[in-house]
This record gives structure tokens, sequence and C-alpha cells, in this order.
């Protein structure tokens, strides 16, 4: 079962990593991407909105079909919502497996899914107050069909 | 039916959310922008260019021609941008 989780809070990559393999001896490898905020034309933040209870239908789903697609022994998703400074995490994705392709697979098809395929909206925030909403990048989609 | 709206389409709408009542006549998404854009400024500013905007039919992405019906919970939003 995936752990899905839409928070403002920030998530510790460490300690989320050692509740996949917590009592496992089938792992052979846990493959991990930390998104962070970036400080594109001097943005003093950005603000994250999503749409509540379709955000974790959807995560759930994508994490669904990553475990269809490759033997998974754990799989974790931790999206932020709400104000965050460059240089803050914002989202985590974790792929478990007994080998490493797998994982290191199906981490990269996540974060690929999840930038087309769930429903969060970022908003930049300048210093002088003004706010701009991030448009959709063709190169994400392409990303995703990828797969 | 309950209306969502998110990011730049709850900007312009005004409101975030709202319950209607929609003529018979209309039957998918694309009927319903088209009937919500006549409700105020605000939504034919919103939905001005409706190649621009996404929708979810009960919390499942859906397309122009998906069917809405009265107890459905739909939402209006621009393409998404998370990751």
């Amino acid at each position: 079962m995936p752990r899905i989780s839409v928070q403002e809070a920030v998530f510790d990559l460490a300690a989320e990593s050692a509740a996949l393999a917590a009592g496992r001896h089938d792992i052979g490898g846990i493959a991990s991407f930390v998104g962070i905020c970036r400080a594109d034309d001097g943005i003093a933040a950005m603000v994250l909105e999503h749409y509540p209870g379709m955000t974790e239908k959807a995560l759930a789903g994508i994490a669904a079909e990553a475990e269809r697609r490759w033997p998974l022994t754990g799989c974790t998703i931790i999206h932020r919502v709400g104000r965050l400074e460059p240089g803050a995490p914002i989202v985590l994705v974790l792929t478990a497996s007994a080998h490493r392709s797998a994982a290191l697979e199906s981490c990269a098809f996540l974060i690929d899914w999840l930038k087309t395929g769930a429903p969060f909206w970022k908003r930049e925030e300048f210093a002088d107050g003004t706010t701009r909403w991030v448009e959709a990048r063709a190169a994400d989609a392409a990303a995703t069909s990828r797969w | 039916m309950r209306i969502l709206y998110f990011a730049w389409v709850r900007q312009k709408v005004g409101i975030a959310e709202e319950a209607l009542s929609p003529p018979a006549e209309v039957r998918d998404v694309a009927g319903l922008i088209h009937w919500l854009s006549t409700r105020s400024p605000g939504h034919a500013e919103a939905f001005a260019q409706p190649k621009q905007i996404r929708a979810a039919v009960n919390q499942e992405f859906a397309q122009p021609d998906s069917l809405v019906a009265a107890n459905d919970e739909i939402a209006f939003f621009p393409p998404v941008t998370g990751g």
C-alpha cells in the first residue's frame, strides 16, 4: 500500500526512507526524488494549491500504475502545499524494490506522471507583492508521454 | 450540481464553489462551460478560452464531451503545475 500525503509540513527524507525499509529483508534499493523550490526570476516564494480529495485519489492512482509496471516493495509520495520559499523541499517520491532498475525507473515515472496528472497549481510570489500563476510546460507533457 | 473552481479560474470567477442547477440541455462539460460563461462577467472571463480550461467530473479528469449530471461534483481549473 503506497504512502500518500499532501501536507503543509516539511518531510524527513531519512525517516521516510527508513520507514519503507523497516522490518523487511527483501528490499535491494530505495530510489528517491526530492523536488526543491528554485528562485527562478528572483521569486520570493511559491504558493501551491490543490484539489483536496481529488489530489489524493490521483496520486494513489499514479502509484498504483507504478506498482502495475514494476515489482515494487514500497512507494511513498509526499507533496507539500501552501507557501514555500526558495530552497524548500516541495515533493518527495520514494520507491523500493529488490533491484535498482525497478526502483530508479519507477521513481522517474512517478515524478513525471505526478507533474501532469495530479491537481496542483503553483503561483509565484515576488518581493514587490505581485504574483504570477506558473504555466504548464510542454516539456512536462513530453516527459509524461515517454512512459 | 456542485461546481468548484481552482487557481486562476477561481480568481476570475470570484468564488471557489457554487451549487447550481443547469438547464436540461446542459449535458456535457463543454455545454456546462458554455452555460456558466453567461452567468457573470467573471465567469465569462474565466471561460473566455475553453482550450485553457481543464475539468474533472467527480474528482476524475474529464474531457469536453464527458457527461455531467445533477448530483455531480464538477471542477474547472488550468492545466496542472505540481511536482
